[in-house]
């Protein structure tokens, strides 16, 4: 088919507005290709450049290794020690910082007066928007050496430091997200429990919050994404010896494990440092599953 | 103002295009293959060179000293680089080497610590483990603290192939920079670590080695013991093109040493 037929056929010579509707069609969709292409090619690239790695180490000895000596005369690549420090160290942020994001998000819902509602919501704003290397920098100077001092370890870059320094990073997702779903859960509710003679508090913790049990689910799931992903402020924190994890040892995250050797890196230990980036990967898209099941599921009930 | 705004935005997108096609003039290009501790030497240099001589374009390949040696060898690039001595098979396979700089590398502890100076084979014994407390050697009651550089850094790999403590070390903390191995051993009473000898070290106390303390001269002089040569690899029988000769020239040249100076090296050339 040529130009010209093809411009009759679609009737453009009589109708212009219908041409200009097309291209207009055409660029919007260009744009939102964009997106979607940037996650294909870094799938791709990712899948490309980081499996080759782990066939040439063995899967077994890159996934259940517990060594990880990159740059050794005899080199040995294994990342059991990155995925467990990145496993303790999220489920120990998502075991502090839930909690009190939770109940912070509770307070601001229902209990705070307005003017300190107001004021917390500001500071979560703040908090929120913190650069990740200023927790690091912060995490350092303060937390790394009153660790030290508080529980007379040799030295405070360490897991917990680590921990903490996440706990913080994930509330205000936690919060946010925790507070707007006990925001849409519909007075009624609480009214009709109020009516019944359930306390305040009763009528918060029995009623308001299981309605809100699905959003409170992806604020947690999202903090657990957030406490994963990190790697500039736990670079700072936790000290990068790729150590098996334990509380007061310095610890590798996988983030912090691909982001500490890449300036230098060559050869098989560069392809390594693409195959933990892989492995990091999959853990977020497992975690982003679960989020969109998460969602669809709060949204159908 | 939104009009003025969008003219303004292409005029400077159009100049940015114009300017990017730059000069189209016939470029030698003299290519380094090498060590990633020599970096800021070698880029500095050629940054200085390349303004000197507009038509000479030197690039640098960051792969490490091993790397730098074979391809020099195999003729893959004009110069390899090298932060170590070449080995005597190296030099008998048809290699010879230049020494343009010497690097040193400073011990540091922190200010509260009583030790002032330490032997090689002390230093060895406290990044590896074997001396787990300061007052085994010496000094205050205060357990050992380690903190030393990422794998696959020049610093860390000169400094154990000097203290003869590759693979062996006990580190309490592995950081990406100079800067976070002053500022993490200038909070810990306890830490020990190494930095280059041309980094800030106000923060912390460098310790001499063996009675020599770390400078310019005592470097120069072989003195003090942490240091390593920055060599140029160059094939022994092959001459060198002309333009990676001139580069070659430039860089053991007396006009070369405060560059080398500047970017943290210890010139050799007088």
């Amino acid at each position: 088919m040529n130009l010209r037929e093809f411009i009759d056929q679609k009737g453009y010579r009589h109708n212009p507005r219908r041409l200009m509707e097309d291209i207009i069609h055409m660029v919007f969709l260009i744009l939102g290709l964009v997106a979607v292409g940037s996650v294909l090619v870094i799938t791709v690239y990712l899948v490309i450049s980081g499996l080759p790695a782990i066939f040439r180490i063995g899967p077994v000895e890159f996934l259940f290794g517990t060594r990880w000596a990159s740059t050794a005369a005899e080199p040995e690549f294994g990342i059991l020690p990155f995925i467990l420090t990145s496993i303790y160290g999220t489920a120990g942020a998502i075991i502090i910082g839930v909690p009190i994001g939770f109940f912070a998000a509770v307070y601001l819902a229902k209990m705070a007066p307005k003017k300190v509602r107001d004021a917390m919501e500001l500071c979560i704003g703040v908090l929120a928007g913190i650069p990740s290397v200023v927790y690091g920098l912060v995490g350092m100077t303060i937390l790394v050496p009153g660790i030290r001092i508080l529980f007379g370890v040799p030295d405070g870059a360490t897991l917990l430091a680590a921990i903490i320094v996440l706990a913080v990073m994930i509330l205000p997702s936690v919060i946010n997200v925790s507070l707007t779903s006990l925001q849409a859960v519909p007075r009624e509710y609480e009214e009709a429990s109020l009516a019944l003679g359930a306390t305040d508090i009763e009528t918060y913790f029995r009623v308001t919050v299981p309605a809100a049990k699905s959003g409170i689910f992806t604020a947690i799931v999202l903090g657990i994404g957030r406490a994963i992903g990190e790697a500039m402020a736990i670079m700072m924190v936790a000290g990068n010896v790729a150590n098996m994890p334990s509380i007061f040892k310095s610890v590798r995250f996988l983030t912090t494990a691909v982001a500490s050797e890449m300036s230098y890196s060559s050869g098989l230990q560069r392809e390594a440092l693409f195959s933990i980036a892989l492995v990091l990967f999959l853990f977020i898209m497992i975690i982003n599953a679960i989020l969109n099941v998460l969602k669809t599921g709060g949204e159908r009930r | 103002m939104k009009r003025i705004l969008m003219i303004t935005l292409i005029a400077a997108l159009a100049a940015t295009v114009a300017f990017a096609g730059g000069s189209k003039e016939e470029t030698a290009t003299v290519s380094t293959d090498g060590s990633t501790s020599m970096e800021q030497v070698i880029l500095s240099l050629a940054e200085q060179y390349m303004t000197d001589n507009p038509n000479v374009n030197v690039t640098y390949n960051p792969t490490g000293s091993g790397t730098g040696i074979t391809a020099a060898l195999e003729g893959r690039c004009d110069i390899g680089l090298s932060s170590r001595a070449l080995k005597d098979s190296e030099v008998e396979s048809g290699l010879a080497e230049t020494i343009v700089a010497l690097d040193g590398i400073a011990i540091i502890v922190n200010p509260e610590n009583t030790i002032s100076d330490l032997s090689i084979e002390q230093i060895s014994g406290l990044f590896t483990g074997a001396v787990s407390n300061w007052s085994e050697i010496g000094g205050p009651d205060a357990p050992v603290v380690p903190i030393g550089r990422e794998a696959g850094s020049g610093t860390r790999d000169g400094f154990e192939s000097i203290t003869d403590t590759e693979d062996a070390c006990a580190y309490s903390q592995e950081l990406t920079s100079t800067g976070a191995v002053i500022t993490a051993v200038s909070q810990n009473p306890g830490a020990i670590g190494y930095a280059s000898l041309a980094s800030n070290l106000e923060d912390v106390k460098v310790v001499t080695v063996e009675g020599v303390a770390p400078s310019e001269d005592t470097v120069k002089s072989g003195d003090y013991r942490i240091q390593r040569p920055f060599v140029f690899a160059t094939l022994a029988e092959t001459p060198l093109s002309d333009a990676a000769q001139a580069f070659f020239d430039y860089c053991v040249s007396s006009d070369a040493a405060s560059i080398i100076a500047g970017a943290g090296a210890v010139p050799v050339a007088d």
